[in-house]
């Protein structure tokens, strides 16, 4: 490719909106004269100058941002763990500013006996460190879309998870401590943010893995992610693990609050609406190459994330034609339960047109559906769930746009995307 | 399975009676009470406070608090609408989700809006301000009549149109056998 062409190129990619530069800069360079003396000792460290392109997307559309969602950079990050500052993230009424002084977890209902707990508190019994991913039901809302959206990247198709370590007491200790009347089946969580968010939980989740987290990949929760404390309910959608978690009613029904009602609810393709659809479907998604990036000729290692709510990725097969045929690609790091899981495949790009897809396995035997199997079992005005495989098209050109195939003619009129994102267009 | 999960429950009911770390500090009832004072309202009508209001009174305190977002008879914009222009089908757009095509429960209008609203200002109107801003908004979906007075006796009954298409998630409901919609 010649120096009009690349810039070409790089003009239509930047058109075409959020752009990484994969194509590696060529040519000679000597080492740049001798510096100065650098930065003195700093008692937190920041990230490189150039990289503060790397920050999360938030749409434009967006009515209030006390209100919608941050999206995780994904087509531009490595790794299982998500940085703190560029998790996800979902408000729905602002961050609150807690003083951890003032911090106090209300356990009371159907209980032997209700109580109150510090942080302090908190801290002081036993904790356990665990690797999960949070998702966003609406994640991959984008692909509610019709017809696909050309520009689509990563980070808007995928880009409402994030993988972190979290520390904190089990749930199943503070529900042991109060003592759990046979009756109280269900767990009602309030957060203390403006909209006090409340979301109905089975005690018996609540017994099983759910953690009351205080720490996040080692530090204290980013207030964004609910601090001074926050529920995680691994596997579960996001908006059932309550951030600014400040009571616990122990109740005999649920509570059928908005979050689980008029929202987080589920249209399925033959009019049902399912309440309750708890656990995130397995994913997968192709960070690199993914759309908005530009790529050479020659070798790639095409890497991406896996996950399942359902437990632990065990295979992730990527196409390179467009699904005509797959292969194994290999899973890199830990590989854990409701984590996320990188995976890479080596790639020789000939300059041909091509479109890359990726489909996960889970230790269920789940995997994920195409677009048109997706849409035979939920309706095209739903919101949430979407875990169809997604395509990137790479064309001779190295620009990678969506490859996402457009549904049969003639079905359901177009549907305007929606969910916690902010990206619905009404059309 | 339900007998077993009982039977552990009871059993964990009694072990923790007997003490566990120690940590974390017992309430009162009346302690209790004061954490409880913005309510969780369950579909039973549980959480629900004393109050009535009508529809004619919810529209003054809607036109004042509510209509900047959701418009002036809850049609929507620049937030969500909360008054249907269609029934529930596979061809409405999800913008047009509303009170009257969607929600599944009349105690949720109670809770949210007493959680929640106005989204700048919640936990501002006392719980006959609620009921009245409930009233008209049922009224307006035409779920209730317009003279309807709404209370905590028969807002737990009021039946919303599209409650019959509502089912547990049939996944959830593998894991959960005991699980049933209220």
């Amino acid at each position: 490719m010649n120096r009009r062409t690349f810039l070409h190129g790089l003009a239509a990619a930047l058109a075409a909106g959020s752009v990484q530069l994969v194509r590696a800069q060529q040519g000679f360079k000597p080492f740049p004269p001798a510096p100065t003396l650098g930065t003195p000792l700093q008692p937190i460290g920041t990230r490189a100058a150039s990289e503060a392109h790397v920050v999360r997307y938030i749409s434009n559309t967006l009515p209030s941002r006390h209100t919608g969602a941050a999206f995780a950079p994904i087509g531009e990050l490595d790794g299982i763990i998500t940085p703190n500052g560029l998790h996800f993230e979902r408000d729905h009424a602002g961050v609150p500013t807690i003083d951890p002084k003032d911090y106090r977890l209300v356990l009371h209902g159907l209980v032997e006996r209700p109580l109150m707990f510090t942080l302090n508190d908190l801290m002081r019994l036993p904790s356990e460190n665990q690797v999960y991913f949070i998702e966003c039901a609406g994640n991959g809302q984008n692909g509610y879309r019709e017809p696909p959206e050309p520009a689509l990247t990563a980070t808007r198709s995928r880009g409402l998870v994030s993988g972190a370590e979290w520390t904190g007491v089990p749930l199943r200790i503070l529900l042991e401590e109060a003592g759990v009347k046979p009756e109280g089946r269900w767990l009602l969580a309030e957060g203390a943010d403006a909209a006090a968010w409340v979301r109905s939980i089975p005690t018996e989740k609540g017994l099983r893995d759910v953690l009351v987290a205080y720490k996040q990949n080692g530090e204290a929760l980013r207030p964004e992610q609910g601090y001074p404390v926050r529920l995680v309910v691994p596997g579960w959608e996001g908006s059932i693990q309550v951030k600014w978690l400040r009571r616990i009613l122990v109740a005999d029904e649920p509570a059928m609050s908005r979050g689980e009602t008029s929202e987080y609810t589920d249209v399925r393709a033959d009019g049902r609406i399912d309440a309750f659809t708890w656990v995130m479907e397995p994913q997968s998604i192709i960070t690199r190459p993914s759309g908005g990036q530009l790529i050479e000729p020659g070798f790639h290692q095409i890497r991406g994330l896996a996950w399942s709510g359902f437990g632990k990725v065990v295979r992730v097969e990527v196409s390179t034609d467009g699904g005509a045929s797959w292969q194994e690609a290999r899973l890199t790091g830990p590989v854990l339960p409701y984590a996320l899981t990188r995976f890479v495949f080596d790639w020789n790009w000939d300059g041909k047109e091509a479109v890359l897809m990726s489909r996960v396995v889970d230790d269920q035997g789940n995997t994920q559906p195409t677009r048109a199997e997706f849409f035979e079992r939920w309706a095209r005005n739903n919101r949430y769930h979407y875990n169809a495989i997604q395509a990137w098209r790479v064309g001779a050109d190295g620009r990678v746009q969506n490859g996402d195939p457009a549904l049969a003619v003639g079905a359901a009129p177009p549907m305007q995307a929606g969910g916690c994102g902010g990206e619905v267009f009404d059309g | 399975m339900v007998r077993v999960l009982l039977a552990l429950l009871v059993f964990v009911g009694i072990w923790a009676a007997a003490g566990g770390y120690g940590i974390g500090l017992p309430l009162t009832d009346e302690q209790v009470a004061r954490y409880e004072a913005l309510p969780i309202v369950r579909p039973s009508g549980a959480g629900l406070p004393e109050g009535e209001g009508d529809a004619a009174t919810g529209f003054e305190i809607y036109a004042f608090d509510c209509a900047g977002c959701h418009g002036p008879n809850g049609e929507g914009a620049p937030f969500d609408r909360l008054v249907a222009d269609a029934p529930f089908s596979l061809d409405l757009p999800p913008h047009r989700f509303a009170v009257g095509n969607y929600w599944p429960y009349a105690t949720t209008l109670w809770d949210y809006i007493n959680r929640a609203m106005p989204f700048a200002s919640p936990h501002n109107m006392d719980p006959d301000e609620v009921y009245a801003l409930v009233a008209y908004l049922l009224a307006e979906n035409g779920i209730i009549d317009a003279d309807t007075v709404v209370n905590a006796e028969n807002l737990p009954r009021i039946q919303m149109p599209t409650r019959p298409l509502y089912r547990v998630d049939p996944f959830t409901r593998q894991l959960f056998p005991w699980i049933e919609l209220p």
